[in-house]
C-alpha cells in the first residue's frame, strides 16, 4: 500500500459521494419524485473511484447505465447530475439526457450508455486519439458481466490489442445481468476472454479498494507507456436490483444480508485504514457526513430548479442547421 | 370474453400459440428470469413481465433466456425458422435494433428473395417501442418507419388489446417474418377480448369511428388519441372517421384512400420521427391516388425531428397528443 493519507482520503471521499448520490436517488425515486429509469451503484464503489483515481482531466472514461458512481469518480459535478436526474434545465445534460445519458466531455466522462456494451468501442476511438497524437492519455470502458456477451465487447478487445491502443476494459462483475446469473449467461470465462484477444487480463477483488487501485495503476501505467490494452476483471456486487422498482426475487435473503454486510467496500476500507492506523474513525465519519450533507443540498436545489421549455424541444440535435 | 389488459392479451396469444403448436418457442433476454440464481424462477417474464407465467407451462426448453446478445438471438431465432422452428423471438426494445439490425435488414428478410422464393422462415420478433416513460433518448424510438422501408419483413402495431392478440397469433401463424410491435404505454389498457384464439388478417386496416367531416389514420398507440379527438369533435357536431392501420407492412392502401375520399380532410397521427415516416408514406399515397377529392392539405401531426428527450414537460411537448390533434383538425375543417 504506497497510498498517501490524502490519496486515502480523497478514495472514501468519492465512495461516500457515490454511496450518497445512489442511495438518495432510491430513496426519491420510491417517493416518486424521480422520473424515468433508474440503476444504482450502491455495493460497487471501490471500482469507480480505484480505477478513475489514476486518471487526469485529459484521460476519458465510457461508463454504462450504471453509471452514476463512474461519472462522481471522474469529477461531474454532483448537483448538475442530480437536476439531470430531475429532468431540469441546468442538469448537467440540460434535462435532455436523464440517468443513462450523463456525460461532462470537461471531465473526460464521454457519457453513460443505454446500450448494453455501447461504451467500448467509443473507448477505441478516444484510445486511437491518444496514440495519434501522442498524448500519453488513456481511455477506460466499463461494462458489465451482462454486457461481455455483446459482439462489440469482443470487437473492442480485439481492435485494442491490433492497433495496440492506450485502451482499458473494466468489466465490473457484479454476478447478475438483470435477473440472469453469470453463471448461466457467460460461457467459459471473462478473463479468458481478454487473454485470448492479447489483452493483459487481471481478475480482481472489486469489493477491495486497494485491490482495485493496485491492479489498475500496473495496467494504466501501461498503457500511458505505449504497452498496450488491458481487461480488468472486477468482481463486486450490487446492493440494490437491476433498476429501481425491481423486487430482486431471483437473489436470496442470505444472498442480499450477505452482500450488505460482508461485501461493503465502505466498511472493508473504513476497517482496514483504521485497524491498521492509516487513518482515524473520526476523519472518516467527516467525510460520511460531508458527503450526506453535499447530496441533500443537491436534492433540495434540484428539486427548486427549474424544467427545460419549449424554446429548448428543438435545440442540440446539430451544430448547424 | 372477459376484461383483459394489452399485456395480458399478448401473453395469452404467446400461451395458446404454444399449447396448439410444439414448434413455437419463446427466447431473448429475461423472458422468463432467474436463469442460473438461487432465487425465484420466472422472476421477471420480461422486463416489464409480458412473458410472466409461461415458463410454468412450458419450461426453459421452449422459454429460453438468452445472454446479452441481440445479433445472436435474432440470428438464432431465424436460422430456428428457416429449418422447422416457430420461434418468437423478442427484442426487448426496438432501439436495441440498432446492434442487430443485420440480421433483419440482410438476412431474415432477404432469405425468401435472394434464394429464389424457396426460403420459409416464420419468425416472429416482439419489440417494445414507443415514448412516455421517461426513458430517454435509447428506449423511446418508433422505427417501425425503419422496418416498413424494408421488403420482406411484416409490420405490425397493435393499437388495443382485442388487436394485440389477434394480430399476435396471426404474426406467429404467419409464415413470413414479422416484426410485432408493443408500445409501452398500452401494456394497461384494458378491453373485452376473447378467451378462445382468433387471428387478424394482415393488411386490413380497421376503422374504429366512421364520420363524413375528417379522418384520421392512426397506428398503435396513436389510434387512442385519434378517436378521443374523434368524439371530441362530434360533441362539437362534426363527425370523423378514424383508421387504425394495424399493420404498416402490408399496408391496407384501399382503407386508406376510402378514409381519405370519404371525408376529404386527412390528419394521420405518427409518433415515430417525421422524417420519412408513415404519415409521410400515407400522404404521398394519398396525393398520387386520390388528389381530387382533397378538401385540404393533409396535416401530419409527429414529434418534431429531434431524439426524444428525458425532461418529462419536454417528453409530453415531443409526443403527439389529443391537444395537437385536435388544433390541427380544426386547421382543416
Ligand atoms: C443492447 C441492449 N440490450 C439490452 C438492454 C437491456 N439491459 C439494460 S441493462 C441490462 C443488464 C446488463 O447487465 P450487466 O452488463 O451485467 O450490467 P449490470 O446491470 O449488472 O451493472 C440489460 C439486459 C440494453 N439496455 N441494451
Amino acid at each position: 500500500m504506497q497510498l498517501s493519507r490524502e490519496d486515502l482520503l480523497k478514495a472514501y471521499k468519492g465512495m461516500c459521494e457515490i454511496r450518497e448520490f445512489d442511495d438518495a436517488v432510491h430513496y426519491e425515486f420510491a417517493a416518486d419524485a424521480m422520473p424515468g429509469f433508474v440503476h444504482l451503484y450502491v455495493g460497487e464503489e471501490a471500482s469507480a473511484m480505484g480505477i478513475c483515481m489514476h486518471l487526469n482531466e485529459k484521460d476519458t472514461i465510457a461508463s454504462t447505465h450504471r453509471g452514476h458512481g463512474h461519472c462522481i469518480a471522474k469529477g461531474c459535478d454532483i448537483t448538475d447530475m442530480m437536476k439531470e436526474l430531475y429532468g431540469k434545465k441546468d442538469g448537467i445534460c440540460g434535462g435532455k439526457g436523464g440517468s443513462m445519458h450523463i456525460a461532462d466531455l470537461s471531465k473526460g466522462m464521454l457519457g453513460a450508455n443505454g446500450i448494453v456494451g455501447g461504451g467500448p468501442p467509443i473507448v477505441l476511438g478516444a484510445a486511437l486519439t491518444y496514440k495519434t497524437k501522442k498524448t500519453g492519455n488513456v481511455s477506460v470502458g466499463f461494462f458489465g458481466d451482462g454486457a461481455s456477451n455483446q459482439g462489440s465487447i469482443s470487437e473492442s478487445m480485439n481492435m485494442a490489442t491490433v492497433l495496440q491502443l492506450p485502451a482499458i476494459f473494466v468489466c465490473e462483475d457484479n454476478g447478475f445481468a438483470e435477473s440472469t446469473a453469470k453463471e448461466y449467461a457467460v460461457g467459459g470465462s471473462i478473463l479468458d476472454r481478454g487473454k485470448a484477444f492479447g489483452l493483459d487480463s487481471h481478475e480482481v477483488d472489486g469489493n477491495d479498494f486497494f485491490a482495485v487501485h493496485e491492479a489498475a495503476k500496473h495496467v494504466i501505467d501501461n498503457a500511458r507507456n505505449g504497452k498496450g490494452p488491458a481487461l480488468l476483471h472486477i468482481k463486486t456486487s450490487k446492493v440494490y436490483g437491476h433498476f429501481e422498482g425491481d423486487a430482486i426475487s431471483y437473489r436470496t435473503k442470505e444472498e442480499n444480508e450477505k452482500i450488505k454486510n460482508e461485501e461493503d467496500p465502505l466498511k472493508i476500507f473504513k476497517k482496514k485504514v483504521t485497524e491498521s492506523g492509516l487513518l482515524e474513525l473520526s476523519q472518516l465519519e467527516k467525510l460520511e457526513n460531508d458527503a450526506k450533507e453535499q447530496v441533500k443540498i443537491a436534492v433540495e436545489e434540484s428539486k427548486k430548479a427549474d424544467f427545460p421549455t419549449e424554446k429548448d424541444l428543438l435545440t442540440d440535435v446539430y451544430i448547424k442547421y | 370474453m372477459s376484461i383483459k389488459s394489452y399485456k395480458d392479451a399478448i401473453n395469452e396469444a404467446l400461451l395458446q400459440e404454444m399449447k396448439k403448436d410444439e414448434n413455437v418457442v419463446i427466447m431473448g433476454e429475461d423472458v422468463a428470469g432467474g436463469a442460473g440464481t438461487n432465487g425465484e424462477q420466472d422472476a421477471w417474464g420480461g422486463v416489464l413481465g409480458v412473458t410472466k407465467g409461461l415458463l410454468g407451462h412450458y419450461g426453459r426448453e421452449r422459454v429460453i433466456d438468452t445472454p446479452i446478445t441481440e445479433t445472436a438471438i435474432l440470428g438464432m431465432a431465424s436460422g430456428a425458422a428457416l429449418t422447422g422452428l416457430r420461434p418468437v423471438a423478442e427484442l426487448m426494445f426496438v432501439d436495441f435494433m440498432g446492434v442487430c439490425f443485420d440480421q433483419i435488414l440482410n438476412q431474415t428478410a432477404k432469405f425468401r428473395y435472394m434464394f429464389g422464393g424457396k426460403a420459409v422462415t416464420p419468425v416472429t420478433i416482439r419489440t417494445m417501442y414507443g415514448g412516455g416513460l421517461r426513458a430517454a433518448s435509447q428506449h423511446s424510438q418508433c422505427l417501425y418507419p425503419m422496418f416498413t422501408h424494408v421488403p420482406g419483413i411484416k409490420v405490425v402495431v397493435p393499437s388495443c388489446a382485442y388487436d394485440a392478440k389477434g394480430l399476435l397469433i396471426q404474426s406467429i401463424r404467419d409464415d413470413d417474418p414479422v416484426i410485432y410491435m408493443e408500445h409501452k404505454n398500452l401494456y394497461d389498457v384494458t378491453q373485452e377480448v376473447p378467451d378462445e384464439s382468433y387471428t387478424i388478417p394482415f393488411g386490413e386496416a380497421n376503422f374504429t369511428r366512421e364520420g363524413k367531416d375528417i379522418t384520421f389514420i392512426g397506428m398503435g398507440q396513436t389510434v387512442g388519441i385519434c378517436n378521443k379527438v374523434a368524439d371530441k369533435l362530434k360533441s362539437e357536431g362534426k363527425s370523423a372517421t378514424v383508421l387504425d392501420l394495424r399493420t404498416l407492412s402490408p399496408l391496407d392502401e384501399d382503407s386508406v384512400l376510402e378514409a381519405a375520399e370519404e371525408t376529404g380532410r386527412v390528419v394521420i397521427v405518427d409518433e415515430s420521427y417525421p422524417r420519412c415516416n408513415i404519415a409521410t408514406d400515407l400522404s404521398a399515397l394519398i396525393c398520387q391516388e386520390s388528389f381530387s377529392s382533397l378538401k385540404a392539405p393533409i396535416k401530419m401531426v409527429t414529434p418534431p425531428h429531434t431524439p426524444v428527450p428525458f425532461s418529462p414537460p419536454l417528453e409530453d411537448l415531443y409526443l403527439p397528443s389529443e391537444e395537437k390533434v385536435y388544433n390541427a383538425a380544426k386547421e382543416i375543417l
